[in-house]
């Protein structure tokens, strides 16, 4: 590689086609969420109203909020597959800690508002702060780690509502859950708050590169005197905390708190993380990709409301998808590393 | 290449860039069966390009291609393994979870009629193959839980045994002692007359004199140089390789060099009863400012383990560190970096981020200095600038993917990361391993440099010629013991290599 040359051609130099090959991975989704927005907008002329648009931004809002966390966690090439279970104890929990009315029949511990959504808060960073440990000082793999906190979350919900269902939470929740100032909901607001922030903490702050480079090549961030396993407990805790938000917001948005109504959201948001375009493997991709994740999968879910579709088949067509968006995902990838070349 | 004989691999005019940045010009390459062919050249000089051409890692490039007189394309390195091309790449590639047998044999493996595999005969010819290479192992272990040279080895095993008809070696003897590289030339020799023809990549150059049929140099992408290896020297290679007079930038260490008076200076670094496991046994030694302390030993010896220790990546099972006096115990790499320890390990896989811009590899160890909360790009960027141009890091551009730089300028990032805010002590293993000879010379005068800013420096490797280049005071590791110190006496390639 001579010098001259290297010097009279720069990295922009390189051509389109190749540049297009290398951005694949934000380009492929976005794609698909034009094609899907066509479609649907071709499909059913109720699709592709102001009203129906604000409809799905409500409905990604929740997943959106999960994302953000999760978003962190599988640029470090980890998983958290605890994040519904915790959204869904963290939900029961504010409630738990709300007075309910009398013919709610929960050993609930009414507190004061801001009490309640604070020891709410402890509860999800403190398993999530479970994970992070069992992950960085014990060396459980992620995946394995995040599936037992999985069910211990499960359980303590159980336990808290014994098979009852609470619909009190403090009303600062209520009104950020359910409520909207000047026609916009709260909950899209805060979804929207969140997804910025964690844009902003990605791409600008010191701890966001170091997700990036432990992503990319924990053995070269290890050997650069990064601390590693710091930084892989806090995306664990971060991941836990929105999940915590997420679901406490949603027991208000959906006016109850009860077992297993996260369920969904798990698979929701692993598919608009990856759908996105961030790659399992860690260091590429982020919030905008997330973003674009999410309005595909809205997309998709309200869509198929709109067309007249067997209820039962749209679960295939959502699996399909998702399977469509992991192939591109990891061609993207392949094609990425030729681009190096 | 042998007069009359019909060539089996022929390549002519061939071209290749990479994102615009020409790699190979217009090069001609033939080889003959039963020739071991010697290609030399710098870092980047296109060597390792064309043979990942030949086989068929990069697949598009222009120019003709023809094995056994017939016009091929390859698609990928199936293509080519189908067509009996075979490569052992410079980094190692072997499967350390699988065993000794399951590596010679990775990809067609004996199975009976059923698709089973069949493991007694598989150990058992994965063992005559390796004992007819001269390595005795049991072919049932785990191959991650040998010596990395025994590993490379058995790659080479592997390839030379594979029934290849063309085999390219990269690099192949850096990582291994002088008996196994006696042993792999006594097989290549006998390959040879099996009528394999072999290429032979190689920064030794005495390696490639002694080996090889044909020799051929590689300047800046071109072709500068073909001739039989009987009819040049080493001087002359150097001279083709360089372009410039090449005598006084290789120094033979045949001779006694003498070592400095030992230095009186700050103690850095106090390692005291340092012992791991079966890797380390009792060893402690100081690290004094503005002195380079050499560590040398064979492969295997215990200088990884050490390395690591001292960087906080591996705990020692007993024995005690004090930096500047203060005792320390690095429970993480972050704890050493911040106590002002830096390591450049021995591969740059390891420490580089390939996908990551140029800038970005610079400043990471870095950036908790630069900024304390929000990052600053701009002043990454004229860091990495200013780095880049001081270690003449080429293409001179940061915003470019690392994996886009040649061998040797990877080497030289990785030593750039820590240069911006120097550490108190700097640990490099096989600081110029795998690099030609202006490259070694720009990384021997930035050490010499640091010295003299009043680093402590300590450099471990298993070439004698890396020890002897740098280090003021040398000691000897062998089998995971500290042996022989040399201070303020004459030392030689010779010595070193008695006294491990």
């Amino acid at each position: 590689m001579s010098s001259e040359t290297a010097l009279a051609t720069g990295p922009r130099a390189r051509g389109l086609a190749p540049f297009l090959r290398s951005q694949m991975r934000n380009i492929a989704p976005f794609l698909t969420l034009i094609c899907l927005f066509t479609f649907f907008a071709f499909a059913s002329p109720s699709f592709a109203t102001l009203d129906n648009l604000g409809n799905i931004l409500t409905q990604v809002s929740i997943t959106g909020i999960i994302a953000v966390g999760l978003t962190f966690v599988i640029l470090c090439a980890e998983i958290d597959l605890s994040i519904a279970a915790i959204a869904n104890v963290t939900g029961i929990a504010v409630a738990y800690f709300t007075l309910q009315e009398s013919y709610v029949n929960i050993a609930n511990v009414p507190l004061p508002g801001a009490v309640a959504i604070l020891l709410s808060i402890l509860l999800c960073a403190l398993l999530g702060l479970v994970n992070a440990l069992g992950l960085t000082v014990i060396g459980i793999p992620s995946f394995i780690m995040t599936l037992a906190m999985m069910q211990i979350a499960a359980g303590i919900s159980a336990l808290l509502v014994r098979g009852q269902i609470a619909y009190k939470v403090p009303s600062l929740i209520t009104t950020l859950g359910s409520g909207s100032i000047g026609g916009i909901p709260w909950l899209v607001i805060i979804a929207a708050l969140m997804l910025l922030g964690g844009h902003l903490v990605l791409t600008y702050t010191r701890f966001g590169r170091y997700v990036y480079m432990v992503g990319g090549n924990r053995e070269a961030a290890e050997y650069s005197g990064l601390n590693v396993k710091l930084i892989l407990g806090a995306v664990m805790v971060i991941s836990a905390v929105c999940s915590g938000i997420g679901g406490m917001l949603g027991v208000a948005h959906f006016g109850s708190a009860q077992q297993n109504e996260f369920d969904t959201y798990l698979l929701d948001s692993i598919a608009a993380v990856v759908v996105g375009g961030t790659s399992l493997f860690g260091g590429r991709g982020g919030i905008g990709n997330t973003i674009v994740g999410l309005f595909v999968l809205g997309v998709l879910n309200n869509g198929l409301d709109h067309v007249n579709i067997d209820s039962f088949l749209k679960i295939l067509i959502r699996g399909l998808i998702l399977l469509a968006a992991l192939i591109i995902n990891v061609y993207a990838q392949r094609l990425r590393e030729k681009a190096a070349e | 290449m042998p007069e009359g004989q019909q060539p089996i691999l022929e390549l002519q005019g061939i071209t290749k860039s990479f994102g615009g940045v020409e790699a190979l010009r217009g090069v001609d390459f033939a080889l003959c069966p039963g020739e071991i062919h010697g290609l030399v050249g710098e870092n980047g000089a296109g060597k390792s390009t064309l043979m990942k051409i030949i086989a068929g890692v990069h697949t598009e490039f222009s120019g003709r291609f023809l094995v056994d007189g017939r016009e091929t394309h390859f698609r990928s390195a199936r293509d080519a393994h189908a067509a009996g091309i075979a490569m052992v790449h410079q980094e190692l590639s072997v499967a350390p979870d699988l065993t000794v047998a399951e590596n010679v044999f990775l990809g067609n493996q004996p199975t009976n009629r059923l698709g089973l595999v069949q493991w007694r005969r598989m150990a058992r010819e994965a063992g005559e193959q390796l004992a007819r290479f001269g390595i005795d192992v049991d072919p049932m272990s785990r191959l991650g839980d040998l010596p990395i040279g025994l590993q490379q080895l058995i790659e080479i095993a592997r390839v030379l045994f594979s029934g290849a008809r063309i085999v390219i070696l990269d690099e192949p003897t850096s990582a291994l002692s002088p008996p196994e590289v006696e042993r792999l030339f006594a097989t290549l020799k006998r390959l040879r007359e099996e009528g394999t023809a072999i290429v032979f990549i190689s920064h030794f150059i005495e390696d490639i004199l002694r080996v090889s049929d044909t020799v051929t140099v590689f300047r800046n992408g071109r072709k500068v140089a073909e001739t039989a290896s009987a009819a040049t020297s080493k001087s002359a290679l150097i001279e083709a390789m360089i372009g410039r007079g090449g005598e006084a930038l290789e120094h033979s260490y045949a001779d006694d060099l003498m070592l400095p008076r030992p230095s009186e200076s700050a103690v850095i670094l106090k390692a005291e009863q340092l012992s791991l496991g079966r890797s380390l046994n009792d060893v402690s030694f100081e690290a004094r400012a503005g002195e380079v302390l050499g560590i040398y030993g064979f492969m295997g010896c215990g200088q990884q383990e050490l390395s690591r220790i001292l960087f906080g990546k591996l705990k020692p099972d007993g024995g005690t560190l004090a930096v500047e006096g203060r005792p320390k115990t690095f429970a993480s790499t972050a704890a050493a970096r911040r106590a002002g320890v830096a390591l450049v390990p021995e591969s740059r896989r390891d420490m580089l981020f390939h996908q990551e811009p140029v800038y970005k590899n610079i400043s990471i160890s870095i950036l908790d200095r630069i900024s304390s909360l929000l990052l600053k790009p701009g002043q990454e960027r004229d860091i990495a600038k200013r780095q880049v141009e001081q270690l003449q890091i080429r293409p001179p551009v940061v915003g470019l993917d690392l994996g886009m730089l040649s061998g040797g300028n990877q080497q030289k990032v990785a030593l750039a990361k820590w240069l911006t805010y120097p550490p108190k002590l700097l640990v490099l293993c096989e600081p110029t391993r795998g690099m030609d000879v202006g490259a070694k010379n720009d990384v021997i005068n930035i050490v010499r440099d640091l010295r003299t800013k009043g680093l402590a420096i300590i450099v471990l490797s298993t070439e004698p010629e890396t020890v002897l280049s740098l280090a003021d005071r040398i000691l000897v590791l062998k089998r995971g013991a500290l042996v022989r110190e040399f201070r303020n006496e004459p030392v030689s390639k010779d010595r070193l290599l008695e006294a491990a």
